[in-house]
Order: C-alpha cells, then sequence, then structure tokens
C-alpha cells in the first residue's frame, strides 16, 4: 500500500506513515462490525440450543440489535463513582480495548494481506494477550468496591495460570513451523497431512494439544466455562459492575475482539489459516479468495464457544486452578519434550523458513 | 525522521514514567507508571532492532512480573504517615545511594567522552555482523556456545523454586486444611447426597 501513496506523490515516509493508518482503519474497522455481528450471532446460537428465540425484534431477524444496543450505550450517563480512583477508573477500559484491537497488526488475514509481518509475530501476540489481563485489575482496583476487585484478583491469577500453557502450547507449534512468523506458520501447514490436507491439526502428536489450546482459549478471554471473572450468581457483574454508557461497551467490545483473537489463532495455528482444506484442486476452491477461508475457518470456531457457553456449566474456581497448573502445564511440558523428540528423531524441521 | 520522533517519544516517556515510580504517593499508580516505563522500554529496543527482546521484556516483565507486584500492591493498606517517619529515619541511607549513583554516573559521562568501546571479540577484531535473526543468534549463543553455564542458571532456578516450595508446604491431615480429593468429589452420585422423602401432612423430617 506505501507503493499506492507514493505514486500519489508523497514522499516515502509520508506514504508508508498514510499506508500504516489506511492499514489500521481497514483492520479496526471491519473487526468492530465483525464484532457487533459476532454478539448477535453468540446471542442467536445460544437462544437456538436453549429453544428460544433470541433477539429478533430490531431490524430483519434481529439482525441490527447489537446497533440498538450500541446506540443505547452511547445515550446513557457515565456514572463515575465518588469513591473511585478516577483516572485508573476511566483509564482500564481504554486499555481493554486498545490491547484488545492492538494484536490484530501481526494475523494475516491472507498471503501478504497483513499490517505488520514481523519475525517475532506469534510472540507479539503472547506479550499482548498478556496485556488484557491489565484492563480487568485497573478496573477492579480502581472502582473501590469489593465484587470487582474479587474479580479483578481472579482474573489475574486465572489468566498468567493459562498464559503459562498457552505459551507452552505455543512453543510446540513453533517447533513444528520453524519460525515465530505467522504467515510461514500458515504457510508451514501446506499438504501437511498426507501431502493432502492444509492443517498442523491432523498430525496424532497436534490434535491433543490444541483440544488443550483450545480450552486455554476459552480461560483465556474469561468465557464460559471459565467465566470465574464475572460470575453473576457470585459477583454481581464482576470487575464491569461500577461501569455504565461506553466505558461498558469499551469492555464488551475488547472482550469479543480478544474471542475473535482467540479463534483466528486456532485457525492460524492448528487449521491452515488461508488456505483452503484439502491441497487437491477437485473442486475449484483455490478460486475462493483466501481472506474468504480465513473468516470461515474463524466463524466456525466462534461457533464453536457460542456451542460451549450453552452447553457447559460454570467451573469452581479451585478446580480452574487445578486445571491449569495440575493438568495442562504438565502436559504442554510433556508434549513439548514429545514433539522435541519426534521432530530429531524423524528430521522434520518443516515450515516454509 | 520517524525513528528520530519515535525515539524521543520513546526516551522521554522511559524517564518521565520512571521519575513518576518514585514520585506518586499511591503504590498501585507506582506499579502502573513502572509498567508505562517498562513497555516504553520495550519500544525502545524494538528501535535497535532488538525485537525478540523487547518481546520478551513485555511478556515476562509486563506480563507475569508485573501483575504479581500489582496483585499484592492492590491488597496492601499502607499508612501513610507511618512511611514519612521511615523517610526521616532512613534519610542518611538515602543520601548515599543517591551520592554513589551520582558519582557512577559522573563517571560513566566521563568514561563515554573519551570515546565509545569498541565492541569486539576477545582476540580484537570487531565484532562480526550476522546475517542470522535475533533469535537464532540468541538461541545459538544459548544453547550450543554457553549450553554448560545456561544449564547451570537453569538448574540453580530449579533448585530455588523447590526450596520455596519445600519450606512452604506443609504437610498434615488433609480434611483439617479442608484440602479437598478432587477424585472423591467426581466420584460422587446423586444417590449417596440426596434421599427422597414422603413426610406426612403437619409432620417434620428427620435427617
Amino acid at each position: 500500500m506505501t507503493e499506492f501513496f507514493q505514486s500519489l506523490g508523497l514522499n516515502y515516509e509520508f506514504a508508508w506513515f498514510t499506508a500504516t493508518i489506511a492499514g489500521v482503519l481497514l483492520i479496526a474497522l471491519p473487526l468492530m462490525l465483525a464484532v457487533a455481528m459476532v454478539i448477535y450471532v453468540d446471542r442467536k446460537v445460544w437462544a437456538a440450543i436453549n429453544l428460544r428465540r433470541g433477539p429478533n425484534v430490531v431490524g430483519p431477524f434481529g439482525l441490527l440489535q447489537s446497533f440498538a444496543d450500541g446506540l443505547k450505550v452511547f445515550l446513557q450517563e457515565t456514572i463515575i463513582p465518588s469513591a473511585a480512583n478516577k483516572g485508573i477508573f476511566i483509564l482500564a477500559p481504554i486499555v481493554t480495548f486498545t490491547v484488545a484491537l492492538a494484536a490484530w497488526a501481526v494475523i494475516p488475514f491472507d498471503a501478504g494481506v497483513v499490517l505488520a509481518n514481523i519475525n517475532v509475530g506469534l510472540l507479539y501476540i503472547l506479550a499482548i494477550s498478556s496485556l488484557s489481563v491489565y484492563g480487568v485489575v485497573m478496573s477492579g482496583w480502581a472502582s473501590n468496591s469489593k465484587y470487582p476487585f474479587f474479580s479483578a484478583m481472579r482474573a489475574a491469577a486465572q489468566m498468567i495460570s493459562y498464559e503459562v500453557s498457552i505459551g507452552f502450547i505455543l512453543v510446540c507449534i513453533v517447533l513444528f513451523a520453524g519460525t515465530f512468523n505467522l504467515t510461514g506458520i500458515v504457510l508451514g501447514q501446506e499438504a501437511f497431512g498426507l501431502g493432502l490436507i492444509n492443517a498442523y491439526v491432523v498430525h496424532p502428536l497436534i490434535f491433543p494439544i490444541w483440544v488443550m489450546f483450545f480450552i486455554s482459549c476459552l480461560a483465556e478471554t474469561q468465557r464460559v466455562p471459565f467465566d470465574l471473572t464475572e460470575a453473576e450468581s457470585e459477583l454481581v457483574a464482576g470487575y464491569q459492575t461500577e461501569y455504565s454508557s461506553m466505558s461498558f461497551a469499551l469492555f464488551w467490545l475488547g472482550e469479543y475482539a480478544n474471542i475473535l483473537l482467540m479463534c483466528s489463532l486456532n485457525t492460524l495455528l492448528f487449521f491452515g489459516g488461508w488456505l483452503p482444506p484439502l491441497n487437491i484442486d477437485l473442486i475449484p476452491w483455490f478460486d475462493i479468495p483466501g481472506i474468504i477461508w480465513f473468516l470461515l475457518k474463524t466463524f466456525f470456531f466462534f461457533f464453536m464457544f457460542s456451542w460451549v457457553m450453552a452447553t457447559v456449566p460454570r467451573y469452581r474456581y479451585d478446580q480452574l486452578m487445578r486445571l491449569g497448573w495440575k493438568v495442562f502445564l504438565p502436559l504442554s511440558l510433556f508434549f513439548i519434550v514429545v514433539i522435541s523428540g519426534y521432530l530429531m528423531a524423524t528430521g522434520h524441521f518443516g515450515g516454509a523458513a | 525522521m520517524i525513528q528520530t520522533i519515535a525515539f524521543y517519544l520513546f526516551a522521554v516517556l522511559v524517564i518521565a514514567s520512571a521519575v513518576m515510580v518514585i514520585m506518586s504517593r499511591n503504590p498501585v499508580h507506582s506499579v502502573l507508571w513502572l509498567i508505562l516505563a517498562f513497555f516504553n522500554a520495550a519500544g525502545l529496543m524494538v528501535l535497535v532492532g532488538a525485537e525478540f527482546i523487547a518481546m520478551l521484556l513485555v511478556i515476562v516483565y509486563v506480563g507475569a512480573v508485573a501483575v504479581l507486584f500489582l496483585f499484592v500492591v492492590m491488597m496492601l493498606d499502607i499508612d501513610f504517615a507511618e512511611l514519612r517517619a521511615g523517610f526521616i529515619k532512613n534519610f542518611p541511607l538515602g543520601i548515599a545511594i543517591a551520592a554513589i549513583l551520582l558519582a557512577e554516573l559522573v563517571l560513566g559521562i566521563g568514561a563515554y567522552r573519551v570515546g565509545a568501546i569498541e565492541l569486539g571479540t576477545p582476540d580484537g577484531a570487531s565484532a562480526p555482523l550476522l546475517d542470522r535473526s535475533n533469535i537464532e543468534s540468541i538461541g545459538a549463543l544459548l544453547y550450543r556456545d554457553y549450553i554448560f553455564l545456561f544449564e547451570a542458571a537453569g538448574i540453580i532456578l530449579l533448585v530455588a523454586m523447590v526450596g520455596a516450595i519445600v519450606l512452604t508446604h506443609r504437610k498434615g491431615p488433609a480434611d483439617a486444611r479442608g484440602q479437598q480429593d478432587i477424585g472423591k468429589q467426581n466420584r460422587r452420585r446423586p444417590e449417596e447426597a440426596t434421599v427422597m422423602k414422603q413426610p406426612g401432612i403437619g409432620k417434620g423430617v428427620d435427617l
């Protein structure tokens, strides 16, 4: 895109600057639209599994429900509790929202369609997702109210615990791909399974770590069954209890942007990203643009997130910690050893490095 | 030009937030300023091309260490009057440390004025610029050239961790400490936990 702006007569630096800003907007605005629609999908799937109708009043099939909610939230009054720590109270939702958007900078939507194709893309994702805990912790502390505070402490412990196992799982994938670059990881999956299937997940050593990754993603984004930070039967609404109006909406948007990010990570790391499922040209699916495949797979994972939300009851907090530290951590460490051994034995250091 | 702007932005923010760490009265604010300082330091690392170190700085310090700081500091109940009383007592010590830091700073700037250090290999040749990514170079150094030292450091850390666990872990009767047997809980069935009663009208139930 830089070349396009250079052709308009800008010098290189300003062309690069303009191109980056345009790229940011090109990712962020559709993402916000996607978040609005995904909230609707979430509620519809949940309703369908509960044999309800779900949102069906605003617009055709209730499609505009999220926008109506957004408008309502815009028009509300912003309430700041008098005992709250004002600066941090206002900063917290902004941090959540910004961090949720920042991670999308390195997500490749198609070959070459990525804002920042950096060498350490996967580490960047890990770094940014480890920041998302701050929004929750800051809001919980700044609200100066006991339920948000409990929620903040739970969130801090929970996200640190599951980050450890996510980190180890990502190491396994990096070992297979031989690169931290997300585009490289996707390209490494081309014709990976029997020269036919474009996905890492078909490998018998990777399938179990994908299952662990999916569960850890649920915990990392605080989705059911690990939504203990906003367990309404115990903590009112958790860290969001004291928030209203736009600051509440920012939490909401950030949360769903994070969920979409985790779904896209599932797609990129295990299910071949923008590549079609099979590497044969029987059906003309190489003519379908890669971004369509990417979005289809991502929304499939979002459907799985909703499915889990509608079917599984909430975990107890000590069980959550036990699962993280006593089950996932040893298992993922074990898989690192096994996968390194497998790669050493077979000499397969694959990927398009 | 953008590099220059970015450098001065990050540098000024690092210094400003580092000053705010020691200036702010609320310890939670201090930790949050510290996080900002870490973050901008990571930005500086990216500018010099050490993107791997930058990401590690964010993952390890911002993502884990500072969260634990915040976690502890959030729960503190700090008496500021008492803190100020301690300030007078520790004043001479503070002055001494400040003097040492000042001397080091003067020494450092003086040495810098004389000329930059030639970064080079032990035999006197200048350090070669490698055509490799950061991760490959660090991996080669840690896991090939200095593998013994690296493993030794790892074992020391492991021993420290085991020691901490041994010191704090108390063994005792599990039930007295309210510890739960997850397997037992999962094996429990409704038949053992609930009973059906058909009380007559006006009569209570024996439990």
